[in-house]
């Protein structure tokens, strides 16, 4: 049996509302025991986490690997590596594949390249609709027990109310979990920037912040209306974090996320036709970020995601209306995180509680948690350690990062997903 | 994070010229003056100066546009360069990597400067931010970005016809969302230091930040021009009719055309302006486009000198690769 020692590292664990420094005891891929040894315990191997933090693996609940479609911008074996160089062990990969995940047989294939590759749990997320055309239900019950562990039609709003509805009342008749873009894809039209100020300068079309609000509005009710489990993925602006807060004080059932780099960067980062900086939902204003960050610590916002998205060199290389959006956010998602606690926005549990047990907790999972029995899926982190990122030393196929030179909190240092050591960083 | 503008080098002197927004007032109004000593030149029998002799311009249009096109062939024929237009169907280039493959490959002929028209926003910029360093880039107009040129040439045309910019209470008229030349004005009349600055037309063709601009924004046509000395009025494009912006062509010019009625709320002596091309009966009437008001074809010739001066200054930087010192080739 492989059994593994930490020792002496500081084991923060906010599923357990533990924050201590201790030995941990691994053991056929679980955490078999915390502080002292079980009888007869004996390590194969140690590994010294003195002066370093042992946290629960990260759970980032949106992140595109590219693969099936698009694998010249990256790889599940890519993407996965740059997860467990990350401090990421498990991921979840959004429907709009190409082909789309709305038959068994994509979910099977995503996870069996997974499984080969070995770096991270990748679980899948099956379409709501066929094609995630918006039209004809896709077979959730199927995809659900090919392992999707919820149902979005990601960036493909479903236009007509009717069948948007019909997809939450099923969703909801399997107790199945639907994770929501909420755009007015009619508002946003052909936008890419926030509408405002640099969107009116600049000549570029906006995207309103009412194409989020209002498509908020709309499935909040739809979602009081079905009892469907709902979570908002990456939201953007204040208004509709406003309107979440209400939504939960009501007693609804709904949960909701923001993608790291959204707590960082607004509309003004663009202001040199940046298209590193192009990124959906936009970027918007210095009040909107400064509101999300506020709901992240009032509870409002659980989770904190990368929405990592890798492209190819060329994707970047337009005018910018003409660049595609997306940031490879693997290797920030950690580091922009616990920015946030220096930069006094969040208290540290609550900073890695929506990183591991929040994102955990909105799919059901077991995993984001240092519980004796639980998998022992976790990272080791030098916290401090300041980095600067490199776009050419990501370990991701996407180099396509805006945060080039920023010097960042956390490196980590170990990844171990059930007990196996998936990175560990050269020292 | 304060950023260089990208459009100077080192020294501060204008390197590309890409927008109007960012430059002092200064810098404008060296331009302005440089092409006052052009415009007399264009009036002389002998037409050509030899300031770009030995320079290679090539002007690159993504977008047709034979006016605009015409006048920087025009003027840097005037100058001495040797100009080369390229029409390029924009569906040759729909990846941004052909696109840069063949400005790489343009550059291998070692030109000096291209001018660029293109339909999406940031293409000048992007273009600017990937040439060799001894390459200089014109801004013909990018999408609804930025047409420098032509708002430099109205500056000029209005300086002419009524002095000084303080004094002036200045109106632009109709579609100022998807107009470049509205966009690139505002900056460099706000600049250049004019009195009053006014934007008027329906909400649907207004900007919902507009007034971050610095622009007073007016949606009824009389209470706007009230009092104004010069009128710009901007071309509607037919598409504006499709996408609910407006219900149709004869409605817009109800309110918003230019007659010689509407005209009478402004000085008696208002200028009034038409970057071109004129849809009559559309947001002017012919009366106003043809009248003793309309500067429209002095705002054309106007367009030369100013072009000639931006490419003088930009061009005439550095000494000619003639006059460098050269090294023995291998």
């Amino acid at each position: 049996m492989n059994t593994l020692l930490i020792r002496a590292g500081r084991l923060i664990d906010p599923a357990n509302h533990s924050d201590q420094l201790a030995d941990l005891y691994l053991d056929n891929g679980q955490v078999v025991a915390i502080g002292s040894p079980p009888d007869g315990f004996q390590p194969s191997h140690t590994i010294d986490a003195s002066g370093k933090w042992v946290l629960p693996g990260l759970v980032d609940l949106q992140a595109r690997l590219r693969e099936p479609g698009a694998k010249h911008k990256g790889s599940i074996a890519s993407e996965s590596a740059a997860a467990a160089a990350s401090g990421i062990t498990t991921l979840c990969c959004p429907p709009d594949t190409h082909p789309v995940i709305d038959s068994p047989a994509v979910a099977e294939q995503i996870r069996q390249r997974a499984a080969a590759s070995g770096m991270a749990r990748v679980l899948p997320i099956g379409a709501l609709t066929q094609g995630l055309e918006g039209e004809q239900l896709a077979s959730m019950q199927a995809l659900h027990q090919a392992g999707c562990v919820a149902m979005s039609n990601a960036h493909r709003p479903i236009t007509n109310t009717l069948v948007q509805r019909r997809a939450l009342e099923y969703a909801a008749t399997l107790g199945l979990t639907v994770l929501i873009n909420a755009e007015d894809p009619w508002l946003a039209a052909d936008g890419c920037v926030h509408e405002g100020p640099l969107s009116t300068r600049m000549g570029l079309s906006g995207i309103p912040e009412c194409a989020e609000v209002i498509a908020v509005g709309r499935d909040l009710m739809l979602i009081e209306q079905t009892g469907v489990r709902a979570h908002f993925s990456q939201l953007s602006s204040a208004r509709a974090v406003e309107m979440i807060a209400q939504a939960k004080a009501r007693g609804l059932k709904v949960s909701a996320d923001v993608s790291a780099h959204q707590l960082f960067l607004t509309e003004m980062d663009i202001s040199d036709f940046n298209s590193l900086c192009h990124v959906r939902p936009p970027l918007r204003s210095q009040r909107d970020r400064d509101a999300l960050r506020a709901a992240l610590s009032d509870g409002v916002i659980d989770a904190i995601c990368s929405d990592h998205q890798p492209h190819d060199r060329d994707a970047k290389l337009a005018p910018f209306p003409a660049t595609e959006p997306g940031i490879s956010a693997l290797e920030t998602l950690l580091p922009l995180t616990l920015r946030l606690v220096d930069e006094g926005v969040l208290p540290l549990s609550r900073a890695i509680a929506a990183l591991t047990i929040e994102p955990a907790r909105i799919l059901g999972l077991a995993h984001g948690q240092l519980s004796v029995g639980s998998a022992a899926d976790l990272c080791i982190v030098a916290p401090n350690i300041p980095w600067s990122v490199r776009a050419n030393a990501l370990h991701s196929a996407g180099k396509n990062t805006p945060f080039e030179g920023w010097e960042l909190p956390g490196q980590v240092t170990h990844t171990l997903l059930g007990g196996e050591i998936v990175f560990q960083r050269d020292e | 994070m304060i950023q260089q503008n990208p459009q100077l080098d080192a020294q501060g002197r204008l390197r590309h010229f890409l927008t109007t927004e960012g430059l002092s007032r200064q810098q404008l109004t060296e331009i302005l003056d440089l092409a006052e000593s052009f415009a007399t030149v264009s009036g002389k029998s002998v037409k050509k100066v030899p300031l770009l002799r030995g320079k290679t311009i090539v002007n690159l249009f993504f977008e047709t546009s034979t006016r605009t096109r015409t006048t920087f062939e025009l003027a840097a024929s005037r100058l001495s360069a040797d100009v080369q237009s390229i029409n390029i169907a924009t569906s040759a280039t729909s990846k941004g990597e052909s696109l840069l493959d063949m400005l790489h490959n343009l550059e291998a002929m070692h030109c000096d400067m291209f001018v660029v028209r293109h339909a999406d926003s940031g293409a000048a910029h992007f273009i600017a931010r990937h040439v060799a360093p001894h390459v200089s880039v014109i801004n013909a107009g990018d999408g609804r970005h930025a047409h420098p040129t032509q708002a430099m040439l109205d500056a000029f045309t209005i300086r002419r016809h009524k002095g000084e910019f303080p004094a002036l209470k200045v109106a632009i008229v109709g579609d100022i969302l998807h107009s470049r030349v509205a966009r690139s004005q505002i900056h460099a009349f706000n600049t250049l230091g004019v009195g009053e600055l006014r934007v008027i037309g329906p909400k649907t063709l207004i900007p919902p930040a507009a007034s971050s601009l610095g622009v007073r924004i007016f949606h009824d046509m009389q209470a706007g021009l009230e009092d104004v000395d010069v009128v710009i009025m901007l071309r509607l494009q037919k598409e504006r009719m499709r996408g609910a912006l407006l219900p149709s062509e004869g409605e817009f010019f109800q309110r918003y055309g230019l007659s010689e009625k509407k005209l009478a709320h402004a000085k008696p002596d208002a200028i009034v302006m038409h970057p071109g091309p004129i849809n009559r009966g559309v947001e002017i009437a012919s009366a106003v486009a043809d009248g003793p008001q309309s500067v429209i074809l002095d705002q054309v010739s106007n367009g030369l000198a100013i072009r000639m001066a931006v490419m003088s200054m930009v061009l005439g930087r550095q000494p000619a690769p003639l006059e460098q010192p050269t090294e023995a080739q291998p």
